[in-house]
């Protein structure tokens, strides 16, 4: 297994520098000028050649991409010149290891931005996760128990309403409704964690479900069709046969085998969440990767870009990394090749 | 009721009682098409250290009757009626949990496909010592010591370390021996095994029937062995029951049934059957006709359009249900003369075979 997991990580570092050369070798291809949006509203063209300079983007693109990786590992400083080092060394930047880059719009480097942003979206979509595994695989749980009855239906409906929401909709419906006009929970605001342990949490509330009904809904279908299947098999037939007890044959041989393959999926979905929430935390205002990936979008912020496409890359691929290495762990069928 | 003397009588006194007794068993499924009448009025009788054979085409009922003996039709939307009794009480009348306790410890069952039959993710000694712990409060050591030596017993190599892996690290003839360890475990009265060598190679099922055989001598349980294949229960059963659309055709000891059938189907079972061990001569002979419909069965006698010896004007084959008496010692559901079958049997069927 330890063979395995380190040529998985090996294969995961490999597809992340590929990840970070094609999205510079995508950035490079647009037909505009990443100088020109170094500067917000008061550029004038020597300030754009200065940061043009500065931020090497005058180097050939492979140049570019080279210094960029020297940096990750190294650190770097902007701009790379000795000359302005010695003149002028408090208009250089300087950009610790890992360094993603430096994004002169934000002014900050890359890494430290995205490391404030994190727990934002970590939090929504740890709060999420738990949201929609604990209803979702519950609720399909429940349907496929009660297949064909009305309990049945009526969650497979609701979950099919909800899937058709957008989630902009639901957001600002439970936003407006919920928090405003009903005054049933607090107006979210995100309250980092270490400040104030309570208010994180009633923060959290509406935005983290608002994220989870659309997997609640996709989960209590999968759920469903996982049990339904592992319920026609011939193995829960023999526990029957043994005279066990039906309880037992539910919790110890369906649902063992029902919901290895939910957490896999469940895994793979986490990763995806890590990487920002775009929609949900746009309405509600929570500063996270998802918020900072459409700012950074909007206004061609490359080298934010490219950190943003690296940590996504970085959380799914560990996410996967994870889930392989849980499914073979759960089923003594898979080995791992 | 006589009892047929079959070759391994059991030891000690005549038994009185049988041990199973099946009286008019009806096994209906309510499907969109119509009510499939899986089993539409069986009867036989089980004696304690008896094997029993049924044979039959699929779809005659075989594996139907196999599960409602269990119980296993319990909660889903089959119609069950008759009677069935173990040990003189009356299965079909207990409640769930008293026949849950009987489940496993008074008749177990082995089955067809064990890859599927056993649970992949645990390992095969986790899941035979739960066959003896659901009947049994004992510490687990005792629990897994009495698995290795029920390994041992069916001829598992190294079951210390056998007991410790799963099903898919056996092979197919291991696995089977596995899930009649599994049967076994807790010593039952009547084992129903449902093909249990369908599933594996000639050499192989061999090895497993002289496993049943000898367990069954050791035990002294009753086996009802349920197949397809002729040659299977030539091998092993004293009394064979002949099954068709739901009913038994004919019952009688396996020299009665090899040697002496009497019901046109049994004469096509085994005309259709190929001999290696004789010159070809003829074609092999099929039995003509498509297996019945059980959603709408033929009218009288279910066999009859089938049948090469039909006579509806004389004997009324479409119109008259065939009588079987299951306490005779050779029934047959057969509207023909006694005599004129034994003859027929003499003249057409008999040199062909």
């Amino acid at each position: 297994m330890f063979a395995f997991v380190v040529r998985r990580v090996l294969v995961g570092f490999i597809m992340l520098f590929v990840m970070s050369l094609v999205t510079y070798l995508l950035f490079f291809a647009a037909p505009t000028d990443p100088a020109r949006f170094t500067c917000g509203k008061n550029c004038t063209p020597e300030l754009v050649e200065q940061n043009r300079k500065a931020l090497g983007y005058d180097k050939p693109v492979l140049v570019q991409y080279v210094d960029f990786v020297k940096g990750v590992f190294t650190g770097r400083e902007y701009p790379d010149d000795p000359e302005v080092a010695k003149t002028a060394p408090q208009t250089v930047v300087h950009c610790p290891a890992p360094c993603l880059g430096y994004s002169p719009l934000m002014s900050q480097n890359v890494t430290s931005l995205l490391a404030s942003k994190l727990p934002v979206t970590a939090s929504l979509a740890i709060m999420a996760f738990i949201f929609w595994m604990v209803l979702g695989v519950s609720g399909g749980v429940v349907a496929a128990l009660n297949r064909g009855r009305f309990l049945d239906r009526a969650l497979v409906g609701t979950a099919l309403v909800f899937y058709a929401f957008p989630t902009f909709f639901i957001g600002l419906w439970l936003y407006i409704y919920v928090a405003i006009k009903w005054q049933l929970t607090p107006v979210p605001v995100y309250t980092p964690l270490t400040q104030d342990p309570a208010a994180w949490l009633a923060g959290l509330f509406l935005p983290s479900l608002t994220l989870a009904l659309i997997f609640i809904a996709s989960y209590v279908r999968i759920t469903r069709a996982f049990v339904l299947e592992t319920l026609g098999e011939d193995y829960l037939r023999t526990a029957q046969a043994k005279g066990l007890e039906k309880r037992k044959i539910l919790t110890k041989h369906t649902m063992r085998a029902s919901l290895t393959p939910i957490t896999t999926v469940a895994g793979i979905d986490l990763g995806v969440l890590l990487a920002g929430a775009i929609i949900t935390e746009t309405v509600f205002n929570y500063d996270g990767l998802g918020k900072l990936a459409v700012q950074a979008a909007t206004t061609f912020d490359l080298p934010t870009m490219v950190g943003i496409v690296i940590l996504s890359a970085f959380f799914i691929i560990t996410a996967n990394i994870i889930v392989d290495v849980l499914y073979a762990y759960i089923d003594p069928r898979v080995k791992y090749s | 009721m006589t009892t047929t003397v079959s070759e391994q009588t059991p030891s000690g006194s005549p038994p009185s009682t049988p041990l199973l007794s099946v009286r008019d068993l009806r096994v209906r499924f309510p499907t969109e098409d119509g009510i499939v009448k899986a089993v539409d009025g069986l009867s036989f009788e089980l004696q304690q250290g008896e094997i029993l054979g049924i044979v039959g085409e699929s779809g005659s009922g075989k594996s139907v009757t196999s599960q409602a003996i269990m119980g296993l039709y319990r909660g889903t939307r089959a119609e069950i009626n008759g009677m069935i009794t173990l040990d003189g009480v009356d299965l079909l009348t207990l409640r769930d949990e008293e026949l849950r306790k009987r489940r496993g410890e008074d008749i177990a069952m082995i089955f067809q496909d064990p890859l599927s039959a056993l649970h992949p993710y645990y390992t095969v000694g986790n899941q035979i010592m739960e066959a003896y712990c659901v009947h049994h409060d004992v510490p687990k050591q005792a629990a897994r010591e009495k698995t290795i030596e029920m390994l041992e017993r069916v001829g598992i190599p190294s079951p210390a370390k056998r007991i410790d892996q799963y099903p898919h690290e056996f092979s197919g003839g291991m696995r089977q021996r596995a899930m009649i360890a599994m049967a076994l475990i807790n010593n039952p009265r009547l084992i129903i095994a449902d093909e249990p060598t369908t599933a594996l190679d000639v050499t192989v099922q061999a090895q497993i029937l002289e496993l049943l055989v000898s367990l069954q001598q050791e035990f002294n349980s009753s086996i009802i062995i349920i197949t397809h294949d002729l040659g299977v229960v030539a091998e092993m059963a004293n009394d064979i029951l002949v099954m068709y659309a739901g009913r038994a055709v004919e019952r009688g000891s396996a020299d009665a049934l090899f040697y002496a059938p009497e019901h046109p189907y049994t004469w096509g079972l085994l005309s259709s059957m190929p001999r290696m061990d004789r010159l070809r001569l003829e074609r092999l002979k099929p039995i003509r006709g498509n297996p019945p419909s059980l959603i709408s069965p033929p009218s009288g006698c279910t066999f009859h359009p089938r049948c090469d010896y039909r006579d509806d004007a004389r004997l009324g084959c479409s119109r008259i249900v065939p009588e079987f008496d299951a306490s005779s010692p050779h029934p047959v559901r057969c509207l023909i003369d006694p005599d004129d079958r034994k003859t027929i049997f003499e003249t057409d069927i008999r040199p062909s075979l």
